[in-house]
């Protein structure tokens, strides 16, 4: 799960980052009056949206007054930002943070992720902040640290002191920036998150040493134990089918392509898409109805492709096991009583009394066209599509 | 032989009173897996379905004898259920649930390093279908009857896609040796090397194939193990040759975030450590046919 900058900023500081005076508007008049309540002389304005990459996109707007804060407002809410990661559609902008300006003397990078070679919270670090850290990597390598923090004990002094001295902290911060990383460490691990990237990390004209920017994003399987984090969550910002799936414990990620598919199993899924993709054609979504492929999850499951208009014919893919195709099959059956589908269906069944199985689809009055390997069940669907 | 579990191995089933534990134990005793019994703190010195419950995996593999068991606990439970296991002196624990938070598992896995490696439970899974060793013992929740005998090794993170390759091959008379499923996780229990040095170790197996996806490094890793130190054939299928960059395919840690996780570069590197690729996954069963008629 992922949240706002402002929201993790708010998490930052909790946990002892300093962070810019600032606050969050949903309207041009609160804005302007936010901008006086700050303080000072210069503003930037930033809208919010679960993406990097804003000002390129001209999310991020450094206003002299608050009237000019108040029109950037305007300018920005409501609006789709299309960003390098948000895809074409883009993603719409309902609130807007507000803060003051920094006099920045120094851009510094500090991410933190889990490293699943080592098994162990890794942070990254580079002199080189406001770059992403993929730019950094390909183009100045030789600005990473790293640091490796043993989870049992946590993330000592000397770790975040090396980092600091590291990255040419001079001597009188340097306390104060093992503070901040150690912060943001604790936030990371005492939150569940599996990622916290400050970027840029700065120092200020003042001496003081502030996160700018932050992304975090927060392990899905640990929310039921943290309920302060999930109310963080916008479903503005999410895809409104991955929502519709998240909510009805399907697994789900909206494609580009137009064959629907319904699969059981993530790998099994992943695996009919690259069938799809050999045979020529182009999956409209991965979609998991989980290993058990129940009656109401295949109902479901055909509610939501039947959404995405973007479908020309439906794939439909399970490999039963001890949940057995006859009774699949009769799930499928049920299902289409419920739902008109109105594109040509292709329906693979394999694994336990897979005759039964198909036997029961033919009897029944669906319109659909059998297939009986995974190639095969590609191919057919590829070839509707062709016609 | 098999890797893992055999015919001798006694099964415990941890969170044996629920629904999902008393259904797959069923399963598991139906397909002639010796299981001794069971744990539910607060149930112990009840019966379930005719075997001994008890409070504590401790006191269970005191009075049983057990050496494996399988977790069917909830998410929130299952890191302290893997950790009671391995306390208790269970060799073989293998975790089925989906949902274990990530922080947990590390936890888990820092907890076991105190343990000697000859004492060390070997965990397999979470979000994983379990072990089979067919016509010998099964600890997982498969369809047994899709696995022939025979000598081929399969490991697999994702469960249905390691059924349609066990099925693959049933339907060309080639059999399995054992089937892992190590899960869907970003952090599990046993990886890919893990598990593919058992193989090569075991007399019973001759080649292995090895179902992976795109995320993480333990494809790789197991393919460099392979090149430096496996005599067997190794034939590899990975799955999320369309999968987008960044985003989570249905399994945890099908998310590819640097380099190396894709698919087409986990294919490249696997080729270039000698292992045979399975070109799509509906010819895995073929791949694996044609290395074994090159024997």
């Amino acid at each position: 799960m992922d949240i706002h900058e402002y929201q993790a900023k708010k998490i930052l500081s909790d946990f002892g980052v300093t962070i810019p005076r600032g606050g969050i508007v949903y309207s041009p008049e609160n804005a302007e009056n936010k901008a006086r309540e700050i303080g000072g002389s210069r503003w930037v304005v930033k809208a919010q949206i679960h993406s990097g990459a804003r000002g390129k996109a001209g999310g991020i707007i450094i206003c002299n007054t608050p009237l000019e804060v108040a029109q950037a407002t305007d300018k920005l809410l409501g609006k789709k930002l299309v960003t390098n990661q948000t895809g074409p559609e883009g993603k719409i902008v309902n609130r807007i943070y507000i803060e003051e300006a920094t006099d920045i003397e120094k851009e510094l990078y500090l991410g933190l992720v889990f490293d699943r070679s080592s098994e162990s919270i890794m942070v990254v670090a580079s002199t080189e902040g406001g770059m992403s850290v993929e730019e950094i990597s390909k183009e100045k390598p030789e600005t990473i640290i790293r640091s490796k923090i043993e989870v049992a004990v946590g993330m000592q002094n000397f770790q975040a002191r090396e980092l600091a001295f590291g990255l040419g902290i001079e001597s009188d911060l340097i306390r104060r920036a093992s503070d901040t990383i150690i912060g943001c460490y604790k936030a990371f691990s005492e939150l569940d998150a599996t990622m916290v990237e400050v970027n840029p990390l700065v120092i200020s004209k003042q001496k003081q040493i502030l996160a700018l920017d932050c992304k975090m994003s927060f392990d899905n399987n640990a929310m039921f134990r943290r309920s302060q984090v999930s109310e963080l969550r916008d479903k503005s910002q999410e895809d409104s089918k991955e929502i519709f799936a998240s909510d009805r414990g399907l697994n789900y990620v909206s494609l580009d392509g137009n064959i629907g598919n319904i699969i059981n199993g993530a790998g099994l899924a992943m695996a009919s898409m690259d069938m799809i993709q050999l045979a020529g054609g182009s999956p409209a979504n991965f979609l998991d109805v989980g290993g058990g492929a129940t009656p109401e999850k295949i109902v479901k499951a055909f509610k939501l492709i039947t959404m995405d208009e973007k479908v020309k014919v439906i794939l439909v893919n399970i490999f039963a096991g001890i949940n057995r195709c006859d009774w699949v099959a009769e799930g499928i059956v049920e299902a289409l009583k419920k739902i008109e589908i109105k594109v040509p269906l292709v329906i693979r069944l394999a694994g336990t009394n897979v005759e039964k199985g198909n036997k029961i689809l033919k009897e029944s009055k669906i319109n659909y066209i059998e297939a009986n390997t995974l190639e095969d069940a590609a191919n057919k669907a590829v070839a509707v599509i062709n016609k | 032989m098999t890797v893992l579990i055999d015919k001798n191995t006694k099964i415990l089933i941890q969170g044996f009173t629920g629904k999902m534990g008393s259904f797959h134990a069923d399963e598991m005793i139906k397909y002639g897996s010796n299981v001794v019994g069971g744990v539910t703190p607060g149930k112990g010195g009840t019966k379930h379905l005719n075997l001994p419950v008890f409070n504590t995996v401790k006191e269970a593999v005191n009075k049983t004898g057990a050496d494996a068991s399988i977790l069917f606990v909830p998410p929130a439970f299952a890191a302290d259920s893997a950790m009671e296991a391995a306390d208790a002196g269970i060799k073989n624990c293998v975790a089925i649930v989906d949902g274990i938070p990530s922080h947990d598992m590390i936890r888990i896995k820092r907890y076991m390093r105190r343990y000697t490696k000859s004492s060390k439970m070997t965990l397999v899974g979470p979000n994983c279908a379990g072990i089979i060793s067919p016509g010998k013992a099964m600890l997982g929740i498969m369809p047994g009857h899709i696995y022939q005998e025979g000598k081929v090794g399969i490991i697999s993170r994702s469960g249905t896609l390691g059924y349609e390759a066990a099925q693959q091959l049933k339907n060309l008379n080639i059999g399995v040796s054992t089937s892992v499923g190590i899960g869907g996780d970003p952090i599990n229990g046993s990886s890919f090397r893990d598990i593919i040095e058992k193989f090569e170790k075991d007399d019973g197996t001759d080649v292995v194939l090895m179902i992976g996806e795109i995320g993480g490094p333990q494809e790789v890793a197991a393919g460099e193990f392979a090149k430096e130190n496996m005599k067997k054939p190794v034939i590899a299928y990975i799955a999320g040759l369309t999968a987008p960059k960044g985003r989570v395919m249905g399994h945890a840690g099908a998310i590819v975030s640097a380099y190396g996780e894709s698919a087409i570069e986990k294919v490249e590197i696997l080729k270039e450590c000698g292992i045979t690729i399975s070109r799509n996954p509906s010819v895995m069963g073929d791949t694996v046919k044609s290395v074994l008629e090159k024997m």
